[in-house]
């Protein structure tokens, strides 16, 4: 090792860890910008310093898609920037987006060997500095497996970067691969089908790729630029993205097989079907699903209204049903619209599923939280806009199958909660459309494709499926592990289809 | 070729635009019933709109619309060889069209774009179909000659009497059914309380009524829940189970107040509009 240590000194003790800057709450809650900011040199470089360098990494166990955490904490530490980014892609195609949306402190946070006597490393806060570290220093982004010679021949007005340059002329003429849905899972298998050299093209349905990073998570948490140049990144990979195109309506898989060509599919259509309590008054007007509230937001800019057309009703009091992440974002999105946001959840914090950080960010945003309400009535006025959820107390009871401890509604306690706009954010299913229409994908009783739990693989041969589609796991980063480990899954199939022998794509 | 590109246009009637787009896999897809969203710019709304007309072999479609919002005027003045900036589909759960015997087909306003894919199907699939088209005024009817190659009987209706029967589609209809005309389908297209009125109408006579639906919608795909509608006591999301419903079990009074949530937001639009406008005049 290079340098020592700094984080545990002989008597044992723990250095702090650095903390990530965040705006000022007061400042934040009126825009849209990011709120965390990031590390700069000093801090990122102090903070690598506290990595032990385990020698047997729980951290990368601790991982999805398996990043050399040591490794590119190592290269950080050392100054040697470059080699981090390359480290850190090698395994992780968005760090962008994973060193700010991925819940590390239940990941490899969690198990990092730092924790046992203090804080651990802020893995996700370096992942994200390399990231940002990457867009500033490396716009032809460094990639494992690529020459770092620029051709002479390599014709900059077009806008090739080395890496397309290189795919061009390697020849990613492989089978064509179709990729159903842009979100972290979509993106991930595409990016990693096209470094295996397959043509691939992902299908969007939506006017612009990102999925669930785009429609669902707010730009104070995933500016849109990051987003922008992941998405720039995998296209710069070769691969393809046709939007609007809606596989199961616009074109089926079979039509992509037969008459275009497609050999293999990754389907990653993400769970976007929301759900509502199914209690009186719910269709009142100003009641939003959080999947319309926060795409009318994230995706369509109705923050920005009339500039951009889309229109959102934000009223004066906003109150968001639901505990997870999608419910924080929906009531920090109302209160940034001027709004006075309350969330009603029917356990505790300690029981929220959201991150523990964001729920303090809200909380320090002015967003009111009322734990034990479970909402049982939408109260309206004569023209049929809400105006109140009536609710009931709740105590807890004994923990349900989640391990949480259930929430017991105590008959005679009801209260209304004053509010102009209501954001039911209780919880998503996978949208049925895709399996309706190819009915040989067989699904589980909850809506989600039947998959080999290795490889992704459904009913279908030649279609594999990941992320909220097929698995519960409802974060950014099992997706693109799911994406990650169809990819592979694929290369296989594609090659033992065409026979043992052929190594190249 | 852009995608989307503006292939031809025609001024349907007075506000009302029929652009014939490039979208081949639409085209291929497409079926009665069915609707596309669609954006203007990269600024744009997400607007529903029923697939007017599709042609396969060219690869187009045709919408048709009438200037009443602001991504509806924007694309008005659209002209051929510019795009559209984003389509989407064929939405939706196509008609089930089935040889019924005499079909009435009942449309108003703009509601008789909507209806001519149906009528066509509807023939087509050997059925008779007696079509009566409503509007405010006679330069608000269109497709009048295409309707009526495809209907047995076709009756027109006037709000002012300047052309066919003076007043509205329903009186047209009761008429109709008075004399003891029978039929064995209805279909009713257009502003909410007209597909109401025909529905309770129809109910009375025990006539099956299929209704197509515009509520609010953001994605089209079954993602946002802002198009849900009350069908028969169940919630349903006019845009994947839909948007054709039986008329006899929608709740239409649900519906119009939740189309209602944007008015002041339509409004100030419009307002802002408006005032472009006379800054552009002043310029001049």
């Amino acid at each position: 090792m290079a340098k020592e240590s700094e984080t545990v000194s002989k008597k044992g003790k723990v250095a702090p860890r650095n903390p990530l800057p965040r705006r000022d709450p007061k400042e934040r809650v009126r825009d849209f910008e990011e709120v965390a900011l990031g590390f700069d040199e000093e801090a990122a470089r102090a903070e690598a310093r506290r990595c032990l360098q385990c020698k047997r990494p729980t951290c990368v166990e601790g991982c999805p898609v398996g990043v050399d955490i040591p490794g590119f904490i190592l290269a950080l530490a050392e100054e040697r920037f470059a080699e981090a980014v390359r480290v850190l892609k090698d395994r992780n195609n968005l760090p962008g987006i994973c060193g700010r949306v991925c819940p590390q402190e239940t990941q490899c946070e969690k198990v990092c060997v730092v924790s046992r006597r203090g804080e651990p490393v802020a893995i996700g806060a370096l992942e994200r500095f390399v990231a940002a570290w990457e867009g500033e220093h490396m716009p032809e982004a460094g990639v494992p497996g690529f020459g770092t010679e620029v051709p002479k021949d390599r014709d900059k007005r077009a806008g090739d970067t080395l890496l397309s340059y290189e795919l061009k002329h390697r020849g990613a003429r492989g089978p064509k691969v179709g990729v159903i849905g842009s979100g972290p899972g979509g993106l991930t298998a595409a990016a990693e089908l096209a470094r295996y050299g397959y043509r691939v093209t992902i299908f969007e349905s939506l006017h612009a790729a990102g999925g669930v990073l785009r429609y669902g998570i707010p730009e104070f948490r995933l500016p849109r630029e990051i987003l922008d140049r992941e998405v720039e990144y995998v296209k710069g990979l070769g691969v393809e993205i046709e939007t609007d195109v809606l596989v199961g309506k616009t074109v089926t898989l079979e039509e992509l097989r037969e008459e275009e060509g497609f050999e293999a599919f990754f389907v990653g259509t993400g769970a976007g079907l929301p759900w509502f309590l199914g209690i009186p008054g719910e269709n009142l007007a100003g009641v939003y699903s959080a999947n319309e509230f926060l795409t009318r937001i994230n995706l369509m800019k109705a923050y920005r209204f009339p500039e951009y057309r889309t229109p959102v009703r934000v009223g004066k009091r906003t109150a968001v049903i639901g505990g997870g992440n999608t419910a924080l974002d929906s009531a920090r999105c109302a209160q940034r619209m001027g709004s006075e946001a309350t969330l009603l959840y029917r356990r505790t914090r300690a029981e929220m599923p959201a991150r523990a950080e964001e729920v303090e960010n809200a909380l320090e945003e002015g967003v009111a939280l009322k734990e034990l309400a479970v909402p049982v009535r939408m109260v309206g006025d004569e023209e049929g806009h809400v105006r109140g959820v009536e609710c009931q107390r709740a105590e807890l009871g004994e923990p349900d199958a989640s391990g949480r401890r259930r929430p017991v509604p105590i008959e005679g306690s009801e209260f209304v909660v004053e509010a102009d706009t209501v954001v039911v954010a209780v919880s998503t299913s996978p949208n049925p459309l895709l399996p309706k229409a190819e009915p040989r994908l067989r699904t589980r009783s909850d809506g989600r494709l039947v998959v080999d739990p290795e490889t992704g693989e459904t009913s279908v041969p030649g279609v594999f499926a990941g992320g909220d589609i097929a698995n519960d796991a409802g974060t950014v980063i099992a997706a693109m592990g799911d994406g990650k480990r169809a990819a592979a899954a694929i290369h296989e199939y594609l090659q033992r289809k065409r026979g043992s022998g052929s190594q190249v794509p | 070729m852009s995608k989307f590109q503006v292939m031809s246009k025609r001024i349907m009637a007075p506000e009302v635009t029929r652009l014939e787009v490039q979208a081949p896999r639409v085209a291929r897809k497409a079926q009665a019933g069915q609707f596309v969203m669609v954006r203007f710019d990269e600024r744009g709304e997400r607007i529903p709109l029923t697939i007017a007309e599709a042609d396969p072999e060219k690869g187009t479609i045709a919408i048709v619309f009438q200037a009443v919002g602001h991504s509806t005027r924007e694309m008005a003045k659209l002209a051929v060889g510019e795009s559209l900036a984003n389509m989407l589909g064929p939405l939706g759960q196509p008609t089930e069209v089935r040889r019924y015997g005499r079909v009435v087909c009942a449309a108003g306003g703009v509601g008789i774009a909507f209806i001519y894919p149906e009528i066509k199907a509807f023939a087509e699939a050997g059925n008779e179909v007696i079509s009566i088209l409503a509007a405010r005024t006679k330069e608000l009817l269109f497709y009048v000659d295409e309707i009526r190659e495809l209907s047995s009987e076709l009756h027109l209706a006037t709000d002012d009497g300047s052309l066919g029967h003076h007043g509205l589609v329903t009186d047209v209809l009761r008429g109709l059914l008075e004399q003891g005309e029978h039929y064995d389908y209805c279909i009713a297209i257009g502003p909410i309380p007209m597909m109401k009125a025909t529905a309770e109408l129809t109910k009375e006579y025990g006539l099956p009524t299929l209704v197509s639906l515009d509520p609010i919608m953001v994605d089209g795909t079954g993602m946002c829940g802002g198009c849900r509608v009350t069908v028969g006591g169940e919630v349903k999301f006019a845009c994947v189970d839909g948007p054709g419903f039986d008329g006899h079990l929608v709740d239409f009074e649900e519906l119009t107040k939740r189309k209602r949530t944007f008015r002041e937001e339509e409004e100030r639009c419009r307002l802002e509009e408006a005032a472009d406008e006379l800054e552009e005049e002043s310029e001049r």
